[in-house]
């Protein structure tokens, strides 16, 4: 068994990508994401590996992605503004396939807007914050030692997959400390992106085997030559105009993803056997519908929670699924609604859609989400 | 054997912008239709002037072992 | 800007080119896509002649290029290659650096791209010192989108943004890199090959951050915008307002007026960063070991 530790959320974040094997961290102080930053600097360079404050959020990612293309598990933490700076080179990093892993710890916005308090408002733009067309895969953790698991889950499929991966926590788990067993090193599942065998031999850079969706990638240094470059590009690595080529590389980035919905979606689900009103909600909301539930089981109301793990891709399978024959699904997160659409999209009139949003930075408490399951029963 | 050195000149990858004939310091070069030519009668001293200011690596100075002193080829 | 690099041409024969291009460039991406009389190509070979004279292997090479004419430099030569988003090639490349302090990383970028868009990457790159060589292709003009006057347009020219004439004052590149902190910095010229290989190899071999501010030529926007003529012509003008250093340390600011000057600018000895951080990992586990 691991040892059983005090700990921050943020901490269990550099922890937890440090046993996935990050060795370089490139960020920018924002609150509340600093403690990330912070314990990265004292930890890594105790393990071998480098950390460093960039200028800015737009350099912090670009570092990262620099350091992952010579062949380093790299990772930047940050909170809203910071994360709408880093939204282009997001995108450069969907299209030239390069892992990394961004944290965003969020708080209540738009703009600076109130930096130490939660809120859960950059869940769409973590889906849809860089422009064009990219798929995006995003996890939440609801729990200190999730938060721990999830970093390193973030970096497996980061590499795996060669694509950006953001761990989307916010400022509730972020802050929140919480005894936790972590696991033993010999437990944990690592995953090391697909190299070349013979980086020597001259090879095209994203060419692939019939079937194969993530091309192999060889460090930097190691003896492939080759072109990255943030324009569509053919399989040599080259630009292209080509309409087809286009189309080709944008279809496999987006079905690298999609095709793997069932080894990324995870969901957890509470309650849900004998359920006739399902609580939706992610990340910190979490602790709020727990208590939540329990009091309207012990009202008589039989109550279940369905909570994504990934948030994207979205869940729907699971949730079409879980909302069969329901009586109603309540969403509770902390904005003014946004996965609620994409719930109500899911559910499509299978049952009635309510919601419980908060965007004044507070959180929701459990008393606001059992009003809405009691509700019209 | 000796070395022999020529000009050679890539008039495919020539885009006509004449830095290598203003700077050559015998006048032995020309830009014609748009591409580069040896002047009929100048006398290039395979100075290699040419091959350092051309920005479309369109003629450079060959330097090899022996063989027949050839020092104009065109492309 | 039509030519595609995309599409790969069959491999020429080698004897269309010299040795040098033939060993450093990617064949069959040329000719390039730049202009007739674009100095872009005559600061390209001197990178690679540089890299040349000093014998850098090509796979522990990388190049870093942003956005721009100049980011197309990449592309054609045959290293480690990265063609990033625009103003942040000195970020990229300060991670590259980090995650392996053995590559010798050169950075290639235009005047905007460098000062503009990525003027708070290059001064903090600066800053600390990071050993990353910046070979700046200075065109004084946005090239690739067609003739904006950039942080270089000396004031009242012209661009297709300035049509009235520029208000705004140029920047110094190579001195504002030095004023933040850079261990080298040079300015060299397309006209100047010689002298430009030999301040872009003393950067690359300087263990620090260099900066090498090249004199680029526009003749398609920024000569014509301003009336200075062909390709020819700009080079001449560099040829006959050029000065050195060392002449130009006798000279009065009025005097200066309008001269390029050329050389090198600045060289202090200042520990590397990734040097020093190799240093603390080593400190850290001497610690370590002597705790234990």
């Amino acid at each position: 068994m691991g040892k059983i530790v005090l700990m921050q959320g943020n901490e269990a974040c550099v922890e937890g990508a440090i046993a996935a094997g990050m060795r370089l961290y490139a960020g920018y102080p924002i609150t509340p994401s600093t403690e990330i930053a912070e314990l990265s600097s004292i930890r890594l360079p105790q393990v071998g590996g480098k950390f460093i404050q960039m200028e800015d959020e737009i350099a912090s990612i670009a570092c990262c992605i620099g350091g992952s293309v010579a062949g380093v598990k790299s990772m930047t933490a940050t909170s809203g503004p910071g994360f709408s700076l880093k939204q282009e080179n997001l995108g450069y990093a969907c299209l030239a396939e390069i892992p990394l892993v961004l944290v965003d710890v969020q708080r209540t916005g738009p703009s600076t807007g109130m930096p130490t308090s939660p809120s859960q408002g950059d869940v769409m733009m973590t889906r849809w914050g860089t422009h064009g067309d990219h798929p995006m895969i995003v996890l939440s953790p609801s729990s200190v030692r999730e938060t721990y698991d999830l970093a390193i889950r973030a970096f497996n499929l980061s590499e795996k997959y060669r694509t950006p991966v953001i761990l989307l926590m916010d400022e509730i788990i972020g802050h929140l400390r919480e005894g936790v067993e972590l696991p033993d090193p010999e437990d944990i599942e690592i995953v090391n992106r697909p190299t070349v065998e013979y980086p020597e031999v001259k090879r095209k850079p994203y060419h692939m085997k019939k079937g194969q969706m993530v091309p192999a990638m060889a460090p930097f240094g190691k003896g492939q030559r080759y072109n990255i470059t943030g324009l569509i590009h053919d399989e040599s690595g080259f630009p292209t105009n080509s309409n087809e080529e286009a189309e080709k590389l944008i279809w496999r980035l987006m079905h690298k993803i999609s095709d793997n919905y069932q080894k990324i979606v995870r969901v957890e689900q509470v309650g849900m056997e004998d359920a006739e009103v399902v609580i939706f909600c992610y990340g910190g909301t979490m602790r709020a519908a727990i208590t939540a539930m329990q009091e309207a089981r012990a009202k008589g109301i039989r109550c279940g929670i369905f909570r994504p793990i990934t948030i994207w891709p979205f869940a729907e399978k699971e949730l079409a699924e879980a909302v069969k024959e329901k009586k109603k699904i309540v969403v509770a997160e902390h904005n003014y609604g946004q996965l609620l659409y994409e719930v109500e999209r899911i559910v499509r009139g299978e049952c009635p859609v309510s919601f419980v949003g908060k965007y004044n930075g507070t959180v929701i408490t459990p008393a606001e989400i059992l009003a809405k399951v009691e509700e019209e029963l | 054997m000796s070395t022999v050195k020529e000009l050679i000149l890539n008039t495919a990858w020539c885009k006509g912008c004449g830095i290598c004939a203003a700077f050559c310091p015998k006048h032995a070069l020309e830009v014609v239709d748009g591409k580069v030519r040896k002047v009929e009668g100048a006398e290039c001293v395979l100075c290699g002037q040419c091959e350092l200011r051309c920005p479309d690596y369109a003629l450079y100075i060959d330097e090899k072992e022996g063989g027949q002193e050839q020092w104009v080829k065109s492309y | 800007m039509s030519v595609n690099i995309g599409d790969v041409k069959p491999r020429p024969d080698q004897r269309q080119m010299s040795s040098l291009i033939y060993k450093y460039m990617r064949p069959e991406h040329l000719p390039q896509i730049w202009c007739p009389g674009c100095g872009n190509g005559i600061i390209m070979r001197d990178v690679v002649q540089a890299i040349d004279n000093l014998g850098l292997r090509r796979s522990n090479t990388v190049i870093v290029s942003g956005i721009g004419c100049s980011s197309r430099a990449a592309g054609y030569m045959d290293f480690n290659t990265i063609h990033t988003t625009h103003g942040r090639a000195i970020a990229f490349a300060t991670g590259i650096k980090l995650a392996n302090p053995e590559l010798e990383v050169i950075v290639i970028a235009g005047d905007g791209d460098i000062s503009a868009i990525g003027g708070n990457h290059l001064i903090h790159a600066a800053r600390r010192n990071i050993g990353l060589t910046v070979v700046v292709m200075n065109n004084n003009i946005y090239g690739m989108t067609g003739g904006q006057y950039s942080p270089t347009t000396p004031t009242g020219e012209f661009g297709t943004t300035a049509p009235y004439g520029n208000l705004d004052r140029s920047f110094d590149i190579a001195g504002l890199a030095y004023g933040a902190g850079a261990s080298y910095a040079a300015r060299g010229s397309a006209y100047h090959v010689q002298q430009t290989i030999q301040l872009i190899q003393d950067g690359i071999r300087n263990r620090g951050f260099s900066i090498i501010d090249v004199a680029s030529v526009c003749p398609t926007y920024y000569g014509r915008k301003n009336k200075k003529g062909d390709a020819v012509e700009m080079m001449k003008w560099q040829r006959d307002n050029a000065v050195t250093v060392q002449q130009a340390a006798k000279m009065t600011p009025e005097e200066l007026k309008g001269k390029l000057v050329i050389g090198l600018l600045h060289h202090i000895q200042y520990p590397e960063f990734t040097f020093k951080y190799t240093e603390l990992i080593r400190q850290l586990a001497e610690e370590r070991e002597e705790n234990e």
